[in-house]
């Protein structure tokens, strides 16, 4: 083969490059989002309310789901009402209901509603804080949804 | 090595039916189920109507206080940005002059307040909607209760709808409204750049059993109803007074109705 070589010692070193963060971290164990699931406000709730709109499992899977639903009902059919399998009813609310558990006041996490304004006067949504809660999985996977451009965090949670 | 063309042909047919057969046997395993919810109702207060509908009393609007009482109420609520430059100008509810309001109805023996003051305009909720016609992604539309409502998440800017509203009820985000906004106001989430809003008849009062909020800072100036209802305010009002809607001969059937006869309503 023609400079075969050549070719064959730049394809493994490309491929040595190419691995490099695969072996780099194998072996490593992942930490994982370290996820608030028991903020001040979940623990006042008496046990028979700690529960989610869902069991965790569901919810862990299926919350994203859940929320179009939650919105198509509420925006769409004005069913602002949400019964879950358990037959418990449950207003739909990303502000309160999900938050009213799900809101962290921790002062490195500023409230949604201190919309940060960039020297420009210009709030940029990608910089819109979502409540902690939120943020820890979904800074862990890159997931960036844009419900804080507009949505706030509970009254409660906004001093 | 070399095949021939029927191989070819054959070869690739089977290859194509064990991609599509695989394809279904994966996508129905993979199938799971969502909804786990026994189901969705409307709020216990929620208030019902077949069609609401509201009539601006002009002779309760006698002062700028008047007006603004109630475009506060409104905008303060809903978090609505006052831009500085009127390009970028958001509203829902504002004030309009006569001949804008009415054009073509211009009479120049008109009463003088109905001529020189000005009308509280806001989002007709037309029966025929020209807004929900455009719009391509269905983010406007018509709810059973005749309010014609957005889904913010829906909108895409397209501005379609403000072409075809021939009322000017619709405003678009040019720029993020978050920074021009006051008063924050926690009860109505905020808009994001790109996306056109209006009046939604404060369809979340509604469901709490409230009146819309410039209805109940109006002393009465604005009344608010179910149409359909024989026995409600705003159903006497237009059928034993002499109410005027804006462009009426366009044919959308607009639900706010100006009462400028003055004097006591029914």
């Amino acid at each position: 083969m023609y400079k075969g070589g050549k070719i064959f010692a730049s394809l493994i070193i490309f491929a040595a490059l190419f691995t490099i963060p695969f072996f780099y971290n194998m072996g490593k164990a992942n930490a994982g989002p370290d996820v608030a699931l028991n903020t001040p406000a979940i623990q006042q709730l008496p046990a028979s309310d700690q529960q989610c709109v869902e069991s965790p499992e569901f919810m862990r899977a299926n919350h994203m789901q859940l929320l179009n639903q939650w919105r198509e009902e509420a925006v769409r059919n004005g069913q602002t009402v949400y019964i879950n399998s358990q037959g418990k009813e449950f207003d739909i609310s990303l502000q309160d209901t999900c938050l009213k558990c799900h809101a962290t006041e921790s002062a490195s996490n500023p409230v949604v509603l201190n919309n940060p304004v960039n020297t420009a006067g210009v709030s940029n949504p990608a910089i819109n804080d979502s409540p902690q809660f939120c943020a820890s999985c979904h800074d862990y996977s890159a997931v960036k949804p844009l419900c804080w451009t507009c949505h706030f965090e509970p009254k409660e949670a906004v001093k | 090595m070399s095949i021939n063309r029927r191989q070819f042909l054959r070869r690739a047919g089977m290859i194509t039916a064990l991609g599509l057969g695989s394809s279904f046997v994966i996508s129905g395993f993979g199938k799971k189920a969502i909804a786990e919810a026994a189901g969705f109702e409307k709020a216990s207060n929620d208030l019902p109507a077949k069609r609401w509908a509201m009539v601006v009393d002009m002779s309760k609007f006698k002062t700028e206080a008047d007006y603004n009482r109630v475009i506060e109420a409104c905008h303060s609520l809903h978090n609505v940005p006052n831009f500085p430059d009127t390009k970028n100008e958001i509203k829902w509810i504002w004030e309009e002059d006569y001949h804008h309001a009415f054009a073509g109805g211009f009479n120049e023996y008109l009463d003088d307040h109905v001529l020189h003051s000005p009308f509280m305009v806001l989002c007709n909720h037309c029966e025929n909607p020209p807004c929900v016609k455009a719009c391509p992604t269905q983010a406007t539309f018509q709810r059973p209760d005749g309010i014609v409502a957005m889904d913010f998440h829906r909108c895409i800017g397209c501005r379609f709808c403000m072409g075809a509203c021939p009322f000017g009820a619709r405003s678009f985000n040019f720029k993020d409204p978050r920074p021009f906004i006051e008063e924050v106001s926690t009860e109505y989430p905020t808009r994001t750049m790109g996306v056109v809003e209006k009046c939604n008849f404060c369809y979340e009062r509604l469901a709490e059993g409230l009146m819309p909020a410039c209805v109940e800072k109006s002393n009465g100036g604005l009344i608010f109803g179910d149409l359909d209802d024989p026995n409600s305010e705003v159903r006497k009002i237009v059928s034993t007074k002499f109410t005027i809607r804006r462009k009426p001969e366009l044919g959308t059937q607009p639900s706010v109705y100006y009462l400028v006869g003055g004097g006591e309503h029914a």
